[in-house]
């Protein structure tokens, strides 16, 4: 098990260049190796979602994924969501709407609807919905949750982010 | 305007919003090595031999350890409950001679990485001779150890509640009825699994866990107690918290095994368990089987009720003792007169995963057991359900009502309540007899629609006291410690809307400081709906006390008699010249400490109550269940922060439909368990939750706390069992078809088969 593969990562805009097992999730090259503890691992086997991150702007379980397979790409976590301490419109429904209790699931949520408001902002209540029920919650009953999403989405239809990311 | 009855923002929100939260797996500390816990592939066995040798050859690892090589580690004791005779259940840190449940940690090893761990781990073999495991609670006892302990066998204790004259309630009856009622096997499963960072300071020679909840300074004393270490050599340290529920931060064997290991093999030592880890060595909970008889009037007055329940208590007994089933016993009765009563609640070992709390333990269960019962009297008498309740319900003027049995060794009595009127309140809120106009024409329309409605009494505000610390500090913040934890709840928002209740400042100015026990002597934790009660008494004390102490302090300052000052907006405020002082400056003028303390003390619960109602839609061709609607109407007595309740009666509903539709923990016939995955222990996603109403009322204070308030954590929960099995037999115009939970569509389909 001794054979690493040096890989780049580029996380959150930031190049991170890692020697990594092949068998290296990329959950745990994020957090270990990247020092990024945000991404958080609630199943590690791709049910729960909590792990949730943006790889070239489509959501993908990062428990699921080996950190080798990543390399090369364009991965987006929880930490690079503000702007500095501009929190994103995301972030600023949860906080408003009471979107989460205990905050483990959150990361993974906020990755999840990032990434499917920018592949479609005009997605309708139901279809988002739709798409959060791939992600658990086991402390709000998911009700703040969504309507943190369709809120923000909203809001990010009216004033759309900027392209830079 | 008063800070408490607003519904504001969190203070706990932004790092967890941002990725800067610090849960157990996120704490790291240099040179740390990792633990993976061998576990039984086995049901129940005896251990003859665990071979290692092949695991400690791999390079990387640092030791691997049996129950040999910790034989001076005492088993686990009781936090709480402890009656007579559960002893020689405790669970050892490594099982020790047998293996009782698959998951059961019988090696441990150590290594430099978590992947060479769990290698290692694959690599140790246990060899086990297989017993015969006990799966069913009901069965006849067994033999828990049979070689080392023939005559010990696998019912632990029987615990007794009785009052009344049950045979004159017997004697005039005008029909007995009898049930037999089952809730499965399922738990809280938060969405962070357990772990822990154990880290010993050479120096000092204090041992840290990190990774800490629930209960740290009772954990402290415990890991000090087992570990043969003073407790001030011990600290613990709670971090973020991903979800409680009851079940995380009891004293598990591997919180123990962390701090050992820090300590002999003189590293830090980090323990992240897995998922299927979780699913099988967390405290399940619920599986109990109740068997009642009833005598009732010609109204549906209860006149006497007699219960014998089973508690499948899994391998062994945990920190919680006797607690479920003592719980169990003591709040069957939930809102009713029921003038005798006699409960035996049998604890019995199984060869399942060990069981204790979880969210709402033992009223989940009897509210299910007693709503059933309602539901059944009226069917008999073919009166209607909410009638039955009406007549059987507590009336106002008896409160408070003495229940004349106890609870966790504290005396039931309801403290406060307007049942009735709750359920007026609620029937008008849903419209009920349009509602259920609406749904018989649906079901003529060919739909299986149905309502039903549950009443429930909750307990929170456990004892025996709460301490708090305040200090105002040198940047005019207001800093409060307490023993308590949080699991995610929103305690530092509560804790300080009641602070800036009495002070003026504003909760962004108030630090809350919790689950550290290096910063107070005493605490006792979250749980049993407690904080709000008792912590939240003791901030209110201590804020008044700290501003009692700004007044003395700054009338010099402002050369004013005391009379004439009052606090206002966190600055002293003369009525007569309208000079004020802020508090930061009283501390720096005066010279003196502005700091207070306030110490809260409570005999007995105090009782939330109120009622569930569940609107489904059975689809008979996939035996599946629909909830169309759900309302929870709950008076928590005071409400500090409405958003904050609702958010935990809404997701305390979710985690109720998952157990009465979808989560269950089953075993095959040899105790293999075959819910170990998320895609085999359902649990509810946002397309299995309708919306749920939330009518929150503050009609009935508790008169036992200067707030008023209850615990409002486990009403959202409590009945909604009972609720949907009743709304399911009316959908399908079949009284007292379900009687035992989860409503799984296997389950289902069974039934409409009959």
């Amino acid at each position: 098990m001794a054979n690493k593969h040096v890989i780049t990562l580029i996380v959150n805009g930031k190049d991170y260049t890692l020697s990594v097992e092949a068998r290296r999730t990329l959950a745990d090259a994020l957090r270990d190796d990247c020092g990024l503890t945000g991404t958080h691992l609630g199943c590690e086997h791709g049910v729960c979602g909590a792990c949730t991150v943006l790889v070239d702007d489509k959501p993908v379980r990062s428990c699921l994924m080996f950190a080798v397979q990543a390399e090369g790409c364009s991965v987006r976590t929880v930490e690079g969501l503000a702007k500095g301490d501009a929190l994103h419109l995301l972030q600023k429904a949860f906080w408003e709407n009471h979107g989460l209790q205990c905050g483990f699931c959150t990361p993974g949520f906020l990755m999840l609807a990032a990434g499917a408001l920018e592949a479609d902002p005009d997605l309708s209540e139901e279809e988002i919905r739709d798409i959060l029920s791939s992600n658990l919650c086991r402390c709000t009953g998911y009700q703040n949750i969504i309507k943190s999403v369709c809120l923000a989405a909203n809001e990010m239809r009216a004033c759309p982010p900027s392209a830079d990311r | 305007m008063s800070a408490i009855g607003r519904s504001l923002k969190r203070l706990e929100d932004r790092p967890l919003l941002t990725g800067d939260g610090c849960f157990a797996a996120d704490n790291r500390a240099d040179g740390q090595v990792h633990m993976r816990i061998v576990r039984s592939p086995i049901a129940f066995g005896r251990i003859l031999d665990i071979e290692t040798d092949e695991a400690k050859a791999l390079p990387g690892v640092i030791a691997v350890w049996t129950a040999a090589d910790i034989a001076d580690l005492p088993p686990i004791d009781f936090r709480m409950t402890r009656i007579a005779g559960l002893e020689p259940y405790r669970q050892h840190v490594l099982a020790r001679d047998y293996v009782r449940y698959v998951g059961d940690p019988v090696a441990v090893v150590f290594a430099d990485n978590p992947y060479i761990a769990e290698d290692a781990a694959e690599l140790v073999f246990c060899d086990i001779e297989e017993e015969t495991p006990c799966l069913d609670a009901t069965a006849d006892p067994v033999a828990f150890m049979p070689e080392r302990d023939p005559a010990l066998l696998s019912e632990a204790a029987v615990i007794t509640k009785s009052y009344g004259d049950m045979e004159a309630a017997f004697a005039g009856a005008a029909a007995i009825i009898e049930m037999e009622l089952k809730v499965g096997r399922h738990t809280g499963v938060p969405l962070e699994t357990r772990g822990a960072l154990a880290v010993r300071d050479p120096e000092t020679g204090v041992l840290t866990m990190y990774g800490a909840a629930k209960v740290p300074h009772y954990n402290r004393d415990s890991i000090a107690r087992m570990l043969g270490l003073e407790p001030e050599q011990v600290r613990l340290s709670e971090g973020h918290v991903g979800g409680g529920f009851g079940i995380r931060g009891e004293l598990y064997p591997e919180d123990v095994l962390v701090c050992a290991a820090a300590c002999r093999l003189g590293v830090p030592v980090k323990w992240v368990e897995d998922r299927r880890e979780h699913l099988m060595a967390a405290n399940h909970s619920r599986d109990q089987v109740h068997r009642i008889k009833a005598a009732v009037d010609a109204n549906g007055f209860v006149r006497g009720l007699v219960d014998t329940f089973y508690t499948d208590q899994g391998g062994y007994v945990r920190t919680h003792g006797g607690t479920v089933s003592d719980l169990a016993a003591a709040l069957l009765p939930g809102p009713y007169l029921i003038p005798a009563y006699h409960v035996e609640g049998h604890i019995r070992l199984t060869n399942k995963t060990p069981s204790g709390t979880y969210r709402a333990p033992g009223r989940y269960e009897t509210t299910f057991v007693r709503e059933r019962l309602m539901d059944a009297i009226a069917a008999r008498l073919g009166l209607d359900p909410m009638e039955v309740r009406r007549v059987n319900l507590i009336p106002e003027d008896r409160m408070p009502f003495d229940r004349g049995i106890e609870a966790l060794g504290t005396h039931v009595l309801y403290d406060s309540g307007k049942y009735h009127d709750l359920l007026d309140r609620t029937l008008t809120r849903i419209g009920y007899q349009d509602l259920k106009a609406d749904l018989a024409r649906r079901r003529v329309a060919g739909e299986a629609v149905g309502l039903g409605i549950a009443f429930f009494v909750e307990k929170s505000g456990l004892g025996p006291h709460d301490l708090v610390t305040m200090a105002v500090q040198p940047d005019d913040t207001i800093e409060i410690v307490t023993g308590a934890a949080s699991v995610g709840q929103g305690v530092e928002t509560a804790m300080a809307q009641i602070c800036s209740d009495v002070l003026g400042v504003p909760i962004e100015r108030i630090r809350v400081i919790h689950g550290q026990t290096d910063r107070i002597a005493i605490g006792f934790g979250a749980f049993a709906s407690r904080v709000t009660v008792m912590t939240g008494s003791a901030v209110k004390i201590a804020a008044e006390a700290l501003r009692d102490k700004a007044i003395a302090l700054a009338a010099p300052l402002l050369q004013a008699d005391v009379r004439t000052l009052t606090l206002e907006m966190g600055c002293v405020v003369s009525r007569d010249s309208g000079a004020t002082i802020g508090l930061a400056e009283i501390v720096a003028q005066s010279g003196k400490d502005l700091d207070a303390e306030g110490l809260f003390r409570a005999d007995h619960m105090n009782y939330p109550y109120g009622i569930h109602v569940a609107q489904v839609r059975v689809d008979e061709a996939v035996s599946g269940i629909q909830v169309e609607r759900y309302l929870v109407a709950y008076d928590v007595g005071r409400a500090i922060n409405p958003m904050l309740i609702e958010g935990q009666i809404v997701g305390a509903a979710a985690q109720g439909i998952g157990g009465a539709l979808l989560e269950e923990f089953i075993y095959n016939e040899e105790g293999q368990p075959l819910a170990t995955s998320f895609a085999d222990y359902l649990m509810p996603t946002c397309h299995e939750m309708p919306p749920v109403e939330v009518l929150l009322r503050e009609d009935a204070p508790s008169p036992q706390n200067p707030l008023g308030v209850k615990g409002a954590g486990e009403g959202g929960i409590t009945a909604v069992g009972a609720a949907i099995a009743a709304a399911v037999d009316d959908a399908l115009g079949r009284p007292g078809l379900i009687t035992s939970l989860p409503i799984s569509p296997r389950r289902l389909h069974a039934l409409l088969r009959r």
